[in-house]
């Protein structure tokens, strides 16, 4: 939908876009792929697994629904858990509402954020300066694509791949976070500080009798907000640094032919 | 299969998944200009990832050990900036081969 509308003359931000997406999209391609397998397994035809991932484009909460599908949950029980499981978008979609172009209209804010997932929100908050919708939109659509494909391949060939094949390819999500916080982690302390606080407040979640309970939904929201919180008030972002950051956001052509 | 059910149930999904990512998005169109905000703002994308991750990863594949063979590459390949596109099929990789030995040794 996005593509259509930057048709007639594609800006060179939305081919940036897709190129960055690129990396996102081949990482969603095995684990889109995963839960391809488990809807046909499940015995839910092809189409549905499709279809739930194209219309969802989240991982964590669509795997929950689906299995609450599957185990024939009340509709009341998948809207709670599955909202529950999305409530850090709400964090994250406001985190990115200060980021992007301040000028994006009501209507593409609407579109663009129905592809604010994990990833593709770290990846544009990466950005320098602010996001522009164009290059948000071709950061949404290879990703888009790599789900969707990966859904279908993965509902296709579900029972073909050995179990231990599959169990590998659970951990490849995780290493897309890892490659995404760790960089930038090494070179400014203050987000170091952040990765650290919330591990091992989620850590302390995991491993605490009683705490153990709490649905993973609420302990990232919980975890985030106190690292974030902590870290805002001992490593408060430099007002200056925002300036310089503005004022090179001035040059976009510089920057896209970066 | 009762598909109105399963598709009344997706429609809930999509609905649940989409509303926390547009209403914020939608609603602060104006910059927040208070420091505090906005530097907890900064910090959310890496936390929320964080939470995410750890320790969960441990707890991805087939076995404890396996798992941790496979995070400890991501980590080490993220250090030195290998990028996403090796990082995660390499740690699949590590994860493969060793739930391959596991089962060899008997543990899995």
């Amino acid at each position: 939908m996005a593509a259509e509308k930057t048709a007639r003359r594609v800006p060179p931000a939305f081919f940036r876009g897709m190129k960055d997406g690129l990396p996102i999209c081949l990482g969603y391609l095995s684990v889109s792929f995963t839960f391809g397998m488990m809807t046909t397994e499940n015995g839910l035809p092809i189409w549905v697994g499709v279809l739930i991932s194209m219309s969802n484009f989240t991982s964590a909460g669509q795997f929950a629904g689906t299995e609450l599908i599957l185990s024939g949950g009340m509709f009341l029980e998948i809207a709670v858990t599955t909202f529950i499981i999305n409530i850090r978008y709400m964090l994250m979609s406001l985190s990115l509402s200060q980021k992007i172009d301040p000028n994006m209209t009501t209507l593409e804010r609407c579109i663009l954020s129905f592809g604010n997932t994990d990833e593709i929100f770290a990846v544009a908050m990466q950005q320098r300066g602010s996001v522009h919708a164009s290059y948000l939109a071709g950061l949404i659509l290879t990703p888009y694509l790599g789900w969707t494909v990966g859904t279908l391949l993965g509902a296709s060939a579900a029972g073909i791949l050995p179990l231990t094949v599959r169990s590998a390819l659970g951990i490849a999500i995780y290493g897309m976070f890892i490659a995404i916080i760790v960089p930038p982690a090494r070179s400014v302390k203050p987000v170091a500080v952040t990765i650290l606080t919330a591990a091992a407040l989620s850590c302390v979640f995991r491993y605490t009798p009683g705490l153990d309970g709490v649905s993973s939904g609420w302990v990232i929201i919980v975890c985030a907000v106190i690292a974030s919180a902590l870290s805002a008030l001992r490593y408060p972002v430099d007002e200056e640094e925002e300036k310089q950051k503005e004022h090179d956001c001035g040059h976009p052509e510089e920057e896209a032919g970066r | 299969m009762n598909y109105t059910r399963i598709l009344l149930a997706i429609l809930v999904m999509a609905l649940v998944t989409y509303l926390p990512r547009m209403l914020p998005l939608a609603i602060f169109q104006k910059k927040i200009q208070n420091r505090f905000v906005k530097s907890f703002l900064a910090y959310v994308p890496y936390a929320v990832l964080a939470a995410m991750t750890f320790p969960e990863i441990l707890y991805s594949t087939s076995h404890l050990l396996s798992a941790a063979a496979g995070m400890l590459v991501a980590l080490v390949l993220a250090y030195f900036n290998k990028g996403l596109l090796n990082l995660a099929p390499c740690s699949s990789a590590v994860v493969f081969v060793t739930e391959q030995g596991l089962k060899w040794m008997g543990m899995l």
